[in-house]
């Protein structure tokens, strides 16, 4: 049986959450539908904060924020988006505080910010108060207050269902076709729900889980941008992948950047803040791409920790009292995960695997669009990690995705309310699931074959050896060969749980699956790109070439199956690109 | 070294009742739960089931009975359990949906049950509502809780009366009733008083004990009650 919602919603974090109070508030009959419990999403794990010039601590402008973020993203970052990110940052943190928000307080009452790497005064003079934040469990407070007021509205949610494709209609997506809906697994017990719909919007978060070391969750596996990408629509500018510069050695688990912002410091083996060699102006406080390859540049110069891969993370000087009202959180992942007491001891990082720039590419409104040109793809919407805006073009400030899914999840909560009126319900049926439903059964049906976690491992090796902090054309060109072997393996791949309840041996194939469709489009566009921009820095390639790269990729699934690149212009309003120092 | 696993395993579409199956796998000292029973997952049975997402203590996913206590499997260390045989069971008195699996829906329920939701009744300012450090720092113990029932499924008193609200939900509450900005503390005081409210506490501190958070939740509940003590009076 078919069922029908004039607008769904997949993912529930913070992007999620907040296009789905928007449509609540219209009284437009909307769901959303994840694989997780909501509150489990991973925007829970954010810590440091969430940027906005409210100039609470000291002078602020949103031009400042605008410009802080289209260097920071060395100048792929469409102006116009940052614009509207920079301007609407303010109002939808104020909104947060009213939804109930519990941010720390300056001594006067007002929302408490602090420094954020890449974050300035007056065009780059030196770091900035911008984050607002709640301890160091800001991300937290944001996906439990949006969580909290969908209770309080009524929003429908379809929990622990995952979605397994998106249905179109009248052609695939990027040929003009739209979205119709989704079929969505209800991992209780395998029952394959079809929904159609006059929106569908995408906000499943990131794919950080393609490499070894990462802070993402378990679950960020790229599901939204690899369904989209199935169904015709390109993804952009996929070689931006960041390394964020302190996670737990081995683990990857996140030291958020709060504690440089609070004052840490970064130290080599001889004691030595390297980062006065790499950013005498910022320090510490560099954009994230810059000090991750600091910190390998250090260990490459044998400069690392007795020798090894990783440097320090040195909080002691901040004093209990500062790491205790500011830090708490991260200072006990470090007890628990390393066994080490930040008080007393230099904590060891090495960078992590932290978030994707590119993504499904939208528009202002957060409508997805499907060529050079930029043309909506009707009926479907895309915010959050999936989304590529482009606000952060090739290397995201900290803090400034928190602010993308405040601003985008809104807008497109917003702009699905105007679009559903007077759209028709798509025409489609229960037979649309066929294809997902053949899928799933035939990966049941198969006997003995390829382990998925043995792909997923070996995919996550090659990812962070050849596309890691720095890349070559060597070794890219190996991940290309090795990411196409495991593809084929996929095709075998099989599970040992052939039931119908709670199946997560079957579901967790499916996600590799994803990964594996982020992963040939990331290698594709990076060995296409022959430049060194923020966070894609090719050893070949050293220097930014405006020349011939000033310019978003776009990589769609060609008739044959293989990765098909193309480029589209960057969006430029007041900021003429530069020389990127601090 | 080599650790003993023992699971209490139960497949509804295969098993009349819940039946313990041992795993030996190969562990350091600074491993977690979580990854051994990845271990097994991914290397000796597929079929093995729980919920999983952050791997960091943060998401509330994987809160289940290890060696008797409730822990999350992420945030309990191989080396804290000081022990060669670790016990894996579901959180008990919740419905098990599979292995370590349970239906979170009740739970839930109650959660929703209490308005757990900023109500301020005057007009959203142009900018942000003023709150001191000192008034924000009254409840900023009870904003930490992630969900993840360990509490709840660890009372006594909600085992014995599974329509008790339970230690989750008070804490929530209390998140609320405690916060200047809110208007209708009293609408969930009445809540709480109800029958199956704070009332039903017996101080045991099992769910101070159980909580990954580190959250003081009996004291949270006893400030809920003496507020409702003060209210009614
Ligand atoms: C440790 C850590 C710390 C961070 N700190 C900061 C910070 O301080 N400031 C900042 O700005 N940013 C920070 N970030 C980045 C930021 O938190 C994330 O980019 C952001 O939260 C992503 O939110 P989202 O709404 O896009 O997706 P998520 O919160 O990841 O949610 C994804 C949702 O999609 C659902 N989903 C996925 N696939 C499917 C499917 N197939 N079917 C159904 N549902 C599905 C999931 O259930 C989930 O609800 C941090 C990130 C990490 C990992
Ligand atoms: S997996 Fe998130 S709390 Fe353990």
């Amino acid at each position: 049986m078919i069922r029908e919602h004039e607008a769904l919603v997949v993912g529930a974090g913070g992007a999620g959450l907040w296009a789905a109070l928007e449509l609540a508030k219209a009284g437009v009959d909307s769901a959303v539908l994840t694989k997780l419990y909501p509150t489990r999403s991973h925007t829970g794990a954010a810590q440091g904060g969430v940027c906005a010039a409210l100039g609470n601590q000291e002078e602020d402008h949103w031009e400042w924020h605008m410009f802080d973020t289209i260097k920071g993203g060395d100048y792929l970052v469409d102006q116009d988006a940052a614009e509207v990110l920079a301007r609407e940052a303010i109002e939808t943190v104020i909104e947060l505080e009213h939804m109930g928000l519990p941010f720390n307080r300056t001594p006067d009452g007002k929302i408490d910010q602090r420094r954020f790497g890449g974050h300035t005064r007056n065009y780059g003079e030196g770091p900035v108060m911008r984050a607002c934040f709640a301890a160091d469990r800001t991300g937290h407070m944001i996906l439990q207050t949006l969580y909290q007021q969908c209770v309080k509205l009524g929003v429908k949610f379809y929990d622990e269902y995952h979605v397994v494709d998106l249905l179109t209609e009248g052609g695939e997506l990027g040929s003009g076709g739209r979205a119709a809906g989704v079929v969505a697994y209800r991992i209780a017990d395998g029952q394959l729900a079809v929904i159609r719909s006059k929106a569908v919007l995408l906000a499943t978060g990131g794919f950080g889980r393609m490499f070894r070391v990462t802070s993402n969750a378990w679950s960020l596996t790229g599901d939204g941008v690899s369904l989209a990408y199935r169904h015709g629509l390109p993804v952009q500018d996929m070689e931006f992948y960041q390394f964020h510069p302190t996670g737990i050695v081995g683990l990857g688990i996140l030291l958020s950047e709060a504690a440089r912002g609070e004052g840490a410091y970064l130290l080599n083996k001889d004691g030595q803040r390297f980062m006065e060699r790499y950013a005498p102006k910022l320090m510490e406080l560099a954009p994230r791409d810059m000090v991750s390859r600091a910190i390998v540049q250090e260990l490459r110069a044998g400069r690392g920790i007795d020798g090894k891969d990783y440097v320090y993370l040195d909080v002691r000087h901040l004093g209990r009292q500062k790491i205790d009202e500011k830090l708490p959180d991260i200072t006990d992942f470090v007890r628990v995960y390393q066994g080490i007491e930040p008080y007393t001891d230099p904590i060891p990082i090495q960078p992590t695997a932290h978030y994707a720039m590119g993504g499904i590419p939208t528009n202002i409104h957060a409508q997805a669009t499907c060529d050079a040109a930029n043309t909506v793809v009707p009926g479907l919407y895309a915010a959050g990690e999936t989304a590529c805006v482009s606000v952060h073009g090739a290397n995201r400030l900290g803090t400034n995705s928190l602010v993308d899914l405040l601003v985008f999840g809104r807008r497109a909560g917003r702009q699905m309310v105007l679009d559903v009126k007077g759209q028709d319900m798509p025409d489609v049926t229960d037979a649309a699931a066929e294809p997902v439903r053949a899928e799933i059964e035939a990966l049941r049906a198969r006997p003995k074959g390829e382990r998925k976690e043995a792909i997923r491992k070996e995919l996550a090796d090659v990812m962070m050896d050849d596309v890691g902090v720095y890349r070559t054309a060597e070794g890219l060109e190996s991940a290309r060969t090795k990411v196409a072997e495991l593809r084929d393996r996929y095709q075998h791949v099989s599970i040992d749980d052939k039931g119908t309840t709670f199946n997560t041996d079957l579901l967790e194939a499916r996600e590799v699956g994803y990964l594996l469709d982020c992963a040939e489009t990331m290698v594709a566009a990076c060995i296409n790109r022959k430049e060194s921009r923020g966070a894609h820095s090719r050893e070949d390639y050293p220097e930014r070439d405006d020349v011939n790269f000033l310019t978003h990729s776009l990589a769609t699934k060609g008739a044959d199956g293989a990765v098909a690149l193309d480029y589209k212009p960057v969006t430029i309003t007041k900021f003429q690109p530069k020389p990127r120092v601090y | 070294m080599q650790i003993e696993l023992r699971i209490l395993r139960f497949d509804p579409e295969k098993d009349q009742k819940p039946h313990e199956q041992t795993y030996t796998v190969e562990a350091g000292p600074m491993d977690r739960v979580l990854d051994l029973l990845h271990k097994v997952k991914y290397e000796q049975d597929g079929t093995l089931t729980f919920r999983r997402s952050c791997a960091h203590g943060v998401c509330g996913s994987d809160a289940m009975l290890i060696n008797g206590r409730n822990r999350l499997a992420c945030k309990i260390r191989v080396d804290q359990l000081k022990a060669r045989r670790i016990t894996v069971a579901p959180l008990p008195g919740l419905p098990v949906m599979k292995d370590l699996v349970v239906d979170m829906e009740a739970f839930f329920a109650k959660f929703r049950s209490v308005q757990p939701y900023l109500q301020a009744d005057s007009l959203d300012p142009d900018r942000e509502r003023l709150q001191s450090q000192a008034e924000r720092a009254v409840f900023d113990d009870t904003t930490k809780c992630i969900l993840c029932a360990a509490c709840t499924t660890s009372c006594p008193s909600f085992w014995a009366q599974p329509s008790y609200v339970g230690p989750a939900a008070i804490v929530n509450a209390h998140r609320f009733i405690f916060d200047s900005r809110d208007d209708h503390a009293d609408d969930r005081l009445t809540i709480l008083a109800d029958r199956d409210g704070v009332w039903r506490c017996r101080t045991i501190f099992n769910c101070t004990d159980a909580c990954p958070r580190g959250i003081h939740i009996t004291q949270a509940i006893l400030e809920v009650s003496s507020r409702i003590v003060e209210h009614q009076a």
